[in-house]
């Protein structure tokens, strides 16, 4: 038999091409295109009074100049709102070309199109753009209060309010033993693919269509978004993901503006035209994420069960909302994490700023719930003086729960229903990974150097593989060759490794004649997109059900030729064989001929199929291709499950803040994490290297750093930090392998597992090595020194350090006068 | 908003557009004098991607600080957006495309020691980041023939990778060092 790949760490297949130059980013493409540029708000919130293009118009190599005005048909209307919601009562969305008003500084106004783009640039530094200054808003606290709005049209500047409860949450907080509340605080940061996006687009003027590339997540998405803008039939439109340098999920938003405007201009131009984002645009019209203010109030009793867990929150979803409600959506479900609550209710308020939007970064509002939920539970633990992970078992969902119905209503419009995982177990390798009952001594030992050293803890469960669905076709080729072709697109996750992987050994062929693509509607144009950790679970599922569709042809076929029982059959290594009898066998590439019946034999291995061939055996009373039969060796599938599979993890850290400077170093970084069964451990773990290593970057270093006209004061790499790796720890990684029972692989998602918890861990640590609360996150050295100076003041308040001593120590806590852990939360001033 | 701004050209007008003065610059890359007209402010990044269409040096940030675009210059990492093509002539340039087959010459396409490393240890993701890394390693193992897991990740602190979190990459970089041990070639 051959090797079994699923589960094999199988060195990727796109390598050899990426690490020699031999990759096809999006710039790589259309070098002989025009190029487009814009001008940009430089204001947040703003009247334009006059466009005065007169000194661009003279450089030579401009080519065309464009504002809203010149936006026709549907071009000139708003963008479309890509996820509406009942709830999203107030949504809003761009122009592809700010019209008369600005809403955030890098709103564009202006395209020019040149020969190329240093022309492009000159030309819109000559452009005198007039404005009106409107009042700003920014940040939740301004937003909230209302004294100023972003759109008249939402007031309060609310775009959105949703309340989902289970249970009677207010009488089952009233009635539990224990009491408090928290006030959190969680800033914005954002995907930052090492990539910008891109769009290329070429106009074929014979045929009347366009093809275009863009540097996106779902390519069917905006082939359809932009057939629609552009009022061209969608089989006029082709749209292809090259090679994408990384989206984290700020690339799954469509169309953007320029995904609209470049093939719109490549058509009225009849011109190849592209357009690359640099990095300041990057910053100031793409998408940011996070921000949110969360009030926790909840009851409990003795040993750290939740009776009630009530949460507020306000989550700024800036200028637009495009994507709809999904983040806020999303913490408010999956703050839930792995724990069986008594009650919970929920309520948030999506709010407008002037500042870039919001959609889904890496993780997508669950690093925020995380942290929610993860907080509260260590300040139960600290309320109480008992261990963090006694108050986390306490509450988790046991496997005899699975599958586990929290009753409410998921981010996919669907019962937000666990269908498996093992949470005590889970635990269980997470302390013996980290040495958590052996801290206390390390701890010990640490401070007698005067050392200040924590540990904290964050668990999770992440929804992944969303539907719809995605498809999967599978075709042999007469040479052996596999092509295998799904409409989701690519970021760097290795698909062209992992789907080859499946279909090697769904049909049993080598590796290296499966030929995988993706993101391509030439080749697949149903898809939904790469998104929400479900490319492996649902192109994955898809693409192994439509191997298993070509495999039953090809057995079918091969039985026939070889006149066995296709179910004495197997095939090992492109060759179908009978099962004890290796001399009985035909090739996969003969039976691929076989399947297509011929006139013209276009080479030597073809004249199988010619119609003069082997008509001694032939049924001739027959069709050559039977009714109900297809020519060809191919297959397609679709996947589409009834609900998202839930993969979940749990974290631990090692800090060390420094007692002089408040420097934070993260000494030791420990995950375990289950997302079924594994397709390829490598990958997988690359994975959550990275979701981590951006979850650093969240907990310690990025930030946008708005002032309060609205001007993001960071908006480069040398001020918004991202870590190097020098900042980032080693990860020590565990596996748990629990199937889920909803899909024929048992595979959950893997790709944003790694962010989620960091910010609710590093947290957890910082405060369990300082001893006073922390509430908000990010935290940078000079806001914990701030801290201390605080909490030497008797501004913050101890931790009452019940849980210091790991699970020894219930009688300290109870000496202590009981008191909540933060301030009550401010009412909320929502109109 | 006044005026109709629009300025649709002509096909003849694009050809006519007379841009800024042109210099004939010319650069050894990778072994290979290549020449082409560019004004004297084409950064080198974007002369070789584009005039050369060497595409494999990325840009990722404009400004020097991600490290992508890194090139070789004289053997010494460099950062191509941060400098003008013209005062490129000088000096031999190897970028990513110049790495493989070039140092054990067991044929045109033998990966070089990094390469291979990368590809083993799983060093990359989305691909964008690594040329600059891979340039910034092969130079740096020359200097450091046996680096420590420390020094390796020290060595790659100034390039920002966003899908690894560098672990790999660090494996990636003492792995190099051994299969160029193994091969008895340098990086």
């Amino acid at each position: 038999m051959t090797t079994k790949l699923f589960g094999a760490p199988v060195q990727r297949r796109e390598d050899p091409r990426l690490v020699t130059g031999n990759g096809r980013y999006l710039d790589d493409l259309g070098q002989g295109a025009l190029a487009a540029a814009f001008v940009r708000s430089p204001f947040a919130h703003a009247r334009i009074l006059d466009i005065d293009v007169t000194a661009a118009i003279e450089i030579p190599g401009v080519v065309a100049i464009y504002t809203h005005e010149d936006l026709d048909g549907r071009t000139g209307e708003r963008l479309p709102l890509l996820i509406p919601h009942p709830s999203l009562t107030n949504p809003m969305t761009a122009y592809c070309l700010a019209r008369e008003v600005v809403k955030h500084v890098g709103e564009a106004v202006v395209m020019v199109v040149a020969t190329d783009r240093y022309v492009a640039e000159d030309a819109c530094e000559r452009i005198k753009v007039d404005y009106e200054q409107l009042p700003v808003v920014v940040g939740l606290e301004a937003s909230r209060a209302a004294g100023k709005l972003v759109h008249a049209e939402a007031p309060g500047n609310v775009s959105a309010h949703m309340v989902q409860e289970v249970g009677d949450t207010a009488a089952a907080i009233a009635a539990a033993p224990h009491r408090m509340t928290l006030s959190l605080q969680i800033e914005r940061s954002a995907s930052m693919p090492m990539e910008g996006k891109g769009v290329y687009a070429r106009w074929d003027s014979a045929e009347q269509s366009i093809r275009m590339y863009s540097s996106t997540q779902t390519s069917t998405g905006v082939r359809a978004a932009v057939a629609a803008k552009l009022g061209m039939a969608l089989v006029k439109v082709e749209c292809i993901a090259p090679d994408v340098g990384g989206g984290f999920g700020v690339k799954i938003l469509h169309p953007w503006p320029e995904e609209v405007l470049i093939p719109w201009a490549a058509r009225r131009l009849d011109a190849e035209v592209k357009w690359v984002e640099d990095r300041r645009e990057h910053f100031i019209s793409s998408a940011h994420e996070r921000a949110q203010l969360q009030d926790v109030e909840v009851g409990f009793d003795d040993v750290g069960r939740v009776l009630g867990l009530s949460v507020t929150f306000w989550h700024d979803n800036g200028a637009y909302t495009p994507y709809g409600i999904i983040v806020p959506i999303i913490t408010s479900t999956q703050l839930l994490g792995p724990y069986k609550l008594g009650a919970y209710r929920v309520e948030f308020f999506s709010m407008y700023t002037n500042t870039v939007m919001v959609t889904p970064y890496r993780g997508a509002g669950r690093p925020q719930g995380v942290y929610a939920m993860e907080r509260t539970m260590d300040a139960i633990a600290d309320y109480l003086g008992l261990d963090r992970t006694d108050v986390r078992s306490a509450n988790f969902i046991q496997v005899a729960d699975m599958p586990y119905d929290h009753g409410l209503l998921f981010q996919d419009g669907r019962p937000l229903i666990y269908d498996s995982g093992d949470f005590p177990a889970s635990l269980a390798k997470l302390k013996a990974l980290v040495g958590w009952d052996d801290f206390s001594a390390y701890r010990a030992k640490a401070e007698l150097a005067g050392r200040k050293v924590g540990l904290g803890i964050g668990c999770y469960v992440e929804g992944t593989g969303v539907g719809p669905y995605e498809g999967g076709h599978i075709q042999i080729e007469t040479s052996g060759r596999v092509n295998v072709s799904t409409g989701l697109t690519s970021q760097g996750q290795g698909h062209q490794t992992v789907f080859a992987q499946i279909v090697a050994d769904e049909l049993g062929v080598p590796i290296d004649d499966v030929f995988v693509t993706t993101g391509d509607t030439r080749r697949f144009a149903y898809a939904v997109g790469t998104f929400a950790s479900r490319a492996a679970v649902m192109s994955g599922n898809a693409i192994a059900l439509a191997a298993r569709n070509v495999r039953e042809k090809a057995l079918r076929i091969a039985g026939e030729a070889l006149e066995v029982d296709p179910g004495d059959l197997e095939i090992v290594d492109g060759i179908v064989r009978v099962k004890g009898d290796y001399e009985s066998s035909i090739a996969l590439a003969t039976v691929a001929v076989l399947s297509n019946p011929l006139r013209y034999a276009f080479d030597e291995s073809a004249k199988a199929a010619t119609q003069f061939v082997g008509t001694g055996n032939a049924d001739l009373s027959r069709p050559p291709v039977a009714e109900g039969d297809e020519p060809g060796l191919e297959g397609k599938d679709y996947y589409s499950p009834p609900r998202a599979t839930f993969a979940n993890g749990m974290h631990a850290a090692i800090v060390e803040t420094d007692p002089e400077t408040a420097e934070i170093t993260i000494l030791r970084y420990c995950v375990v994490h289950d997302c079924g069964r594994m397709i390829n451990p490598m990958i997988v773990e690359g994975q959550v290297h990275g979701g981590v290593a951006q979850g650093v970057g969240g907990a310690l270093y990025e930030r946008m750093v708005y002032d309060e006209a609205g001007q993001l004061l960071n908006a480069s790499f040398m001020d918004f930090l991202m870590p190097y790796a020098t900042e980032v720890p080693h990860i020590e990684t565990d596996h748990l392998e629990t199937p889920s029972p909803l899909n024929p692989l048992g595979i959950k998602g893997a790709g944003e597992a790694g962010t989620i918890p960091v910010s609710a861990v590093i947290a957890s640590a910082i405060e369990d090595a300082e001893g006073f609360p922390i509430t908000s996150m990010p935290i940078s050295p000079d806001e914990l020194w701030n801290l201390r100076r605080q909490h030497a003041e008797g501004i913050i308040p101890d931790l009452r350090r019940g849980s210091r001593s790991v699970g020894t120590t219930t009688e300290t806590a109870q000496t202590a006068p009981p008191a909540p852990t933060n301030p009550p939360a401010p009412t909320a001033p929502i109109v | 908003m006044g005026e109709m701004t629009q300025r649709d050209l002509t096909q003849s007008d694009l050809t006519q557009a007379e841009a800024e003065p042109l210099l004939e610059i010319t650069l050894r890359v990778n072994g290979v004098m290549h020449s082409a007209s560019a004004p004297a402010r084409r950064l080198l990044s974007d002369f070789l991607r584009h005039d050369l269409r060497l595409t494999g040096t990325h840009v990722g940030c404009e400004h020097g600080v991600c490290g992508a675009c890194t090139v070789l210059m004289d053997g010494t990492p460099m950062r191509s957006c941060l400098m003008f093509a013209v005062t490129a002539q000088d000096h031999e340039i190897t970028t990513v495309e110049g790495l493989a087959g070039s140092v054990d010459g067991t044929g045109p396409l033998a990966m070089s020691p990094v390469q291979q490393a990368f590809i083993e240890c799983h060093g990359l993701q989305c691909g964008f980041c690594t040329p600059g890394f891979l340039t910034t390693i092969t130079a740096y193992l020359h200097e450091n023939s046996e680096p420590t897991e420390a020094e390796a990740r020290e060595a790659i602190s100034g390039n920002l990778c966003r899908c690894t979190g560098y672990q790999n990459i660090v494996r990636s970089v003492l792995r190099a060092a051994e299969i160029s041990r193994e091969r008895g070639v340098g990086a």
